[in-house]
Formats: C-alpha cells, sequence, structure tokens
C-alpha cells in the first residue's frame, strides 16, 4: 500500500497531514525549562527517534504527548485538528499509547488485568468479564512472545523481558494509532531486542507513528526515519537518518549543536574523548 | 520427624494448589480451627457449645462489617483511624433521630413501624457523607489519609457531645432492636435452614457458571473430584453452621413468656425455641458478599488494587485515583454505619464511649486476615475471618477468666505474630 509507505523527505514541503504536530511546547518544573519550545511532528508509518543526554527533556516532552505531564504552553495538533490532551485517558481516546520506561505495570495484578488497565471489559450488568480479557490478552501476547505462558500470576513474578511484553501487549492490543516507546529494549537482553525490534518495524508497515526515545544510538539509526536530538528541554535539529553519521548525532547529543556551528575544537575534543 | 512434617505440608500444599484453593485463607481457616479446638480442650468443653459459638458470630459482626471496608482502604495505601469515632457518632445520630427527633420533634410518637428504616437510611447517608468527606480531603486536599482521619477521630467523637450534652439516649425502638440480635434478633429454625439451603445451592450454582466459563474459553479446569469436593465441604460447613444456631434455645423464662402470650402450653420441661441465625450475622455475610462482589468483579475493586499495587501505573492507565479514594473512603463510612445500627440496637442505647477504640479492632481484623499495609493485597473474606479470630481470642480467653489487661497483651502480640509470620511466608514463596 503506498499511503503507508513511510515518506523518505518529511519536510516542511511534505504535502500530507502529519499525524502528531506539537508545536512550542513548554514544560518548567519550578523555573527549570525541562522542555522549551519544542517543535515536533509524526507521521503514519514513520518512526522518529528521540535522543539526548539525561536531563534533555525527551522523556518530558513524550509525557506532554501521553497526557501524564500537561504541557505549560503549546499546541498539540493530532491528524491537523487542534487536541486537547490533559490527563492519561484524553490521551488514549486520541489513539496514543506510551511504552513508558518504568512499564508502569501494577505488580500486584496478573498480566490480563495489567493489560487492560484502566479499561477493563465489562459485561451488561458492569461486572468484570475476567475471561474474555485473558482471552483477548492471549491473543496479544501470542503475537508478541509466543512463549508467554503465565496468565494467572501477578507480573511481579515475571522476567523483565516479559513484563516488558505486557507492557507492549497493553499497548499494541487497542490498536494505538501513536505509540510512544520509552527506552523500550533497555532492561531487555538480546532475544528480546531483536523481537522488540521486529516488532517496531511490523507496526510501522501496520501504518503506527512511532516515537522512539532510546539511549542506543545503533537501536535508533536501525530503526528510525527521522531523528531529533534534544538538549536542555530544546530541539537541536531533526535530521534524516539518511544525511547523518552516528557521529554527527553523537557530535550534537553532547554539544548541543548542529556539526556546522561547532568549532573545530569542539569536534576535535569530542574525537579525543570518545576513542573508536 | 521434621523430614515427615514438611513432607505432609508439601504434599498439602500440592494438593491445594490443584485444587485451585486459596492456602492463605486455608491458613487461616486451620489457626482459627486450632484456636478453637485449644480453647475448647482448656476450658473443658465449654467453648465449643452452641451457646458460645452464637455469642461468638454476634459478637464478630459489628467488627467484621467494618473490616470490609477497611481492607480495600489499606489496600489502595490508606488507612481510616477514624471508623470508631465515627461509628459512634452515627450510632448517636441515629439514637436521638428515633429517641428524639421522630417521636417528639415531629410529634409522631414512639415505635412507629417506619422509625427504623428512616433512622437506618439517615445513619448510612451521613456515614456516606462523612467517609466521602474525609476522602475528598485526602484525595484533593493532598493531606495524607492518616492525617485526615486522626482529625476525624477526633472531630466525630467531639460532635456526640453536641447532642444533648452526651447523655445515654435509650430507650430504642423495638423493631430497631432486632438488627442487634438476640433470641428475638434471630431467624429462627425454618427461615434459618432456608437461608442455608438457598447458600448451599448458591455455591453449587457458582461453581457450575465458573466451570462452564472456564470451559468457554479454553482455559484449564479443577479436577472434577476437587470441584465436588470443595462443593461438599462448604455445603457441610453452611448447613453445620445452620445446625449450630438452631442448637441454641431461647433462655427458658423467654421461652416461658412467650408461651404464656401466645397462649401455648408449654410442654413437660418447658418450650424449647430454636434461636436460628442472628440477625447482625446475616447483615454481616450479606456485606461481604456485596463487598467481595465490589472488589473482586467490579472495575471500581481493580482500580483500588491497582492504585495499591503501583499508583503511578493506575494514574497512568487513565484511572480516575480521586474519585476512587472519594468512593473507597465513602464506602467505609456506610460500613461504619451499619456496625454503628447492628452495636446501639445491641446495647438498646446510645452512649458516648460508643465504638471507643474498634478502629483498631477493625483494622486489626484487616491485617490479620492478610490484608498488607504495603498496599494491593487483602481479601475481604480473610478480613472477616480476621474479625471471628480476634473475637475468638477474645472470647475464649473472657471464658477460661483472664483479665482484660491481659486480654489485650494476648491479643496485641498475636497482631504482630500474625503479620510477622505472613511476611517470612511471603518471602518464601516469593
Amino acid at each position: 500500500m503506498t499511503a503507508t509507505d513511510p515518506p523518505t523527505a518529511a519536510t516542511a514541503a511534505e504535502p500530507r497531514i502529519p499525524l502528531v504536530e506539537m508545536h512550542d511546547i513548554r514544560v518548567s518544573f519550578g523555573g527549570v525549562h525541562a522542555v522549551d519550545g519544542v517543535q515536533i511532528d509524526l507521521h503514519p508509518g514513520e518512526v522518529v527517534g528521540i535522543v539526548g543526554g539525561n536531563g534533555a527533556g525527551k522523556s518530558t516532552l513524550m509525557k506532554v504527548l501521553s497526557g501524564a505531564q500537561p504541557a505549560d504552553s503549546g499546541e498539540i495538533r493530532i491528524e491537523g485538528r487542534p487536541a486537547s490532551i490533559n490527563d492519561p485517558a484524553e490521551a488514549k481516546a486520541y489513539g496514543i499509547e506510551c511504552i513508558y520506561q518504568t512499564l508502569a505495570l501494577a505488580d500486584n495484578l496478573d498480566t490480563p488485568a495489567n493489560v487492560f488497565l484502566g479499561r477493563e471489559l465489562v459485561n451488561f450488568v458492569g461486572s468484570l468479564n475476567d475471561a474474555a480479557m485473558e482471552s483477548a490478552t492471549r491473543n496479544v501476547m501470542k503475537r508478541l512472545n509466543p512463549r508467554f505462558l503465565n496468565f494467572k500470576t501477578p507480573v511481579v513474578s515475571l522476567s523483565g523481558g516479559q513484563r516488558q511484553s505486557v507492557a507492549i501487549g497493553r499497548a499494541v492490543h487497542f490498536n494505538a494509532r501513536i505509540l510512544i516507546m520509552d527506552e523500550p529494549t533497555a532492561a531487555l537482553g538480546p532475544a528480546e531486542t531483536a523481537q522488540v525490534r521486529d516488532l517496531v518495524k511490523q507496526l510501522k508497515d501496520e501504518g503506527l507513528g512511532i516515537f522512539l526515545i532510546s539511549h542506543d544510538i545503533h537501536d535508533v539509526f536501525d530503526l528510525s526515519d527521522r531523528i531529533s536530538v534534544m538538549y536542555h528541554g530544546r530541539i537541536v535539529d531533526t535530521v534524516d537518518k539518511g544525511n547523518v553519521t552516528t557521529d554527527d548525532v553523537l557530535a550534537m547529543i553532547i554539544l548541543g549543536k548542529k556539526p556546522e556551528e561547532a568549532s573545530s575544537e569542539e569536534l576535535a575534543e569530542l574525537q579525543i574523548s570518545s576513542p573508536g | 520427624m521434621i523430614d515427615l512434617v514438611r513432607t505432609v505440608l508439601r504434599q498439602a500444599r500440592a494438593l491445594l494448589r490443584t485444587a485451585e484453593i486459596d492456602t492463605r485463607l486455608f491458613g487461616m481457616i486451620t489457626a482459627l480451627a486450632i484456636i478453637w479446638i485449644g480453647f475448647n480442650v482448656i476450658s473443658g468443653g465449654d467453648f465449643l457449645t452452641p451457646r458460645n459459638l452464637w455469642n461468638l458470630s454476634v459478637q464478630s459482626a459489628s467488627i467484621g462489617i467494618m473490616a470490609t471496608g477497611m481492607v480495600l482502604i489499606i489496600v489502595s495505601r490508606n488507612i481510616d483511624l477514624s471508623v470508631g469515632s465515627l461509628l459512634g457518632f452515627l450510632g448517636y445520630t441515629m439514637a436521638v433521630v428515633q429517641v428524639t427527633w421522630i417521636p417528639v420533634t415531629l410529634g409522631l410518637g414512639f415505635d412507629q413501624p417506619y422509625t427504623w428504616i428512616v433512622t437506618v437510611v439517615i445513619g448510612v447517608a451521613l456515614g456516606a457523607i462523612a467517609g466521602a468527606l474525609q476522602g475528598f480531603v485526602i484525595s484533593f486536599g493532598g493531606v495524607p489519609s492518616f492525617i485526615v482521619t486522626l482529625g476525624g477521630l477526633l472531630v466525630w467523637r467531639g460532635l456526640i457531645f453536641s447532642y444533648a450534652q452526651g447523655q445515654t439516649m435509650a430507650p430504642l425502638d423495638t423493631t430497631y432492636r432486632l438488627l442487634g440480635g438476640g433470641p428475638t434478633g434471630s431467624l429462627g429454625e425454618w427461615p434459618s435452614w432456608i437461608v442455608g439451603i438457598v447458600a448451599c445451592v448458591a455455591i453449587v450454582v457458582s461453581l457450575f457458571a465458573s466451570r462452564r466459563r472456564r470451559r468457554r474459553y479454553g482455559f484449564q479446569l479443577r479436577p472434577m473430584w476437587a470441584e465436588i469436593a470443595i462443593g461438599a465441604i462448604l455445603c457441610a460447613a453452611v448447613l453445620g453452621a445452620v445446625w449450630v444456631t438452631n442448637s441454641y434455645p431461647w433462655p427458658t423464662a423467654l421461652a416461658a413468656q412467650y408461651a404464656e402470650q401466645n397462649g401455648i402450653t408449654p410442654p413437660p420441661g418447658g418450650l424449647v425455641i430454636p434461636t436460628g441465625i442472628a440477625i447482625p450475622v446475616i447483615i454481616m455475610i450479606g456485606v461481604t458478599i456485596v463487598m467481595s462482589y465490589l472488589a473482586t468483579r467490579r472495575r471500581f475493586g481493580r482500580n483500588v488494587f491497582a492504585m495499591g499495587g503501583n499508583p503511578e501505573a493506575a494514574r497512568l492507565a487513565g484511572i480516575n485515583t480521586r474519585r476512587t479514594i472519594i468512593y473507597s473512603f465513602g464506602l467505609m463510612g456506610i460500613l461504619c454505619a451499619i456496625s454503628a445500627a447492628v452495636q446501639t440496637a445491641r446495647l438498646n442505647a446510645a452512649v458516648t464511649g460508643l465504638g471507643v477504640q474498634n478502629e483498631l479492632d477493625v483494622i486489626s481484623a484487616a491485617v490479620i486476615g492478610g490484608t498488607s499495609f504495603a498496599g494491593g493485597i487483602g481479601t475481604i473474606p480473610g478480613a472477616v475471618l480476621g474479625a471471628v479470630v480476634m473475637q475468638s481470642l477474645r472470647s475464649g480467653m473472657l471464658l477460661l477468666r483472664v483479665d482484660s489487661p491481659t486480654q489485650d497483651i494476648v491479643v496485641g502480640m498475636v497482631l504482630v505474630v500474625a503479620v510477622g509470620l505472613d511476611a517470612l511466608l511471603r518471602r518464601r514463596t516469593a
């Protein structure tokens, strides 16, 4: 389907309406500008990587979109229409799902209860329909992790990879159009990381827009179409993956400047301090 | 020897797991059985008598009713220290309604047929408002529940004195007094058997329904023998309890009076009237069923447990955590009103000391029943069993003429040991 082909050059000239546009977003915590006038967009079937050092504002920016941290000011548009996102429930109503770095699981509940947390299935009198939730959970987990079999135990007793699967399953089950993944592979082993990568590619082919936050520059290069670099709450630059090298991106992460703006001394220093 | 015990324990646990029985609940029932048999042996057979067990059931009711609500409060990582004072305030209010307002202020007279229901409705509504108010301050005011309800403990108790400077309110409405139990406040022989049989049918039906539902979705089923054994044991327990309450006859004097009033010639040896299940016990069972349903089968209960397990996850999942807290404290207020009705009806009076230190008994019952202060863990039937365990200890020691301070020492130590054992077992199994 040509309509879901990822845009190869998503520039201002792109004629299609972006899935998400965030305009001049600002969040501050008592004088600290965690997010300071950020502009970012996302198209269907596109993966935008967001990179930056600790405290660069990546997670806060994404929390604005997922409703976990309302912005002080700025505008969000979903498919061109202004959207009001003040809490997680409103974000979910727009088809925005987020896989948090902490996974945000209720450890004392089992897998189906976590997948349907806040959106439980009920029958005609309003009682929980646990059997239907378990059945749906089995279906979604079969797709994510065929070896996943613990549906009755509290998720606290699951391994890191399995817990990650539960968090991803929660996002995938509800047919998200916009997916935010905050460090989705940080806690995973190599096999599970490969699984998550396959999943990202599969979801992208299905036409979802994905924001991917990661420390792993190779993950980001492998999966993203565009990369936005954040530094002290601002976006240094948003670049097409094909036009830059990992070194360029690393330089932007560390210096907070575009490579052409950095002095040769600064760049030289980077070369010395990062052997290989 | 130790190896033998260990093997037996391991096999018992495997058996329980195959039958899908909650090991914690099973452990509590075992502990209760040991307490009962122990007291019976020491007291020379005075504990396991219909009379003592019937009294035990009535004494457990008031704390048991409130403990079901305390489970949800503690599971959501909150605490309610105000329940004893709120109970006193609500009980006093209900007494004033039936002793002063309806008969005197409104001039409608005493012992009207509607007095008891109007009184209870006012009490329950006031309880819901008072509880929800505390919940509102906790969730929107951002004041910790410990502080809000500590304030409530003082405020509700103090408010009692706004009614007639805290004079004792008595006597109460005759119909209302049936809520407190006693020979006339019990179901009697045949209604008790009917309740028992209805309960058995409900047990069998729910076992079948759950099996059918699981089969429809192709999940693993319990072995048939376990299904039948569970059904048989539960039904036997229910019918056994009914039999015990029916084996407790009315006091001879009361029976003779009843015979005289109804023109019955007592047979030689006096008229024997079986007491049956006490009304407060019926109320407690009803409350337990409704609260279990709310806790495990409704969104509200699921949200409470999610908040207890991980408050941040609950918020990020879009759960309205503030509303959930207000509901749970409002529910606690309603349960305080029901317990207040039971206690005042039983006393046939409202006194200023009504419900003093009940908060400690209620919290202890919930905690002995397996509710964890870390949040997210607890069951309603467990808390009711906890209330029965606490009351069994007190009642048994009373039977052995243990003085009240020593009783407190024992109950206090049991509380700490029970929670300690629970934490130990949890660490082992985790």
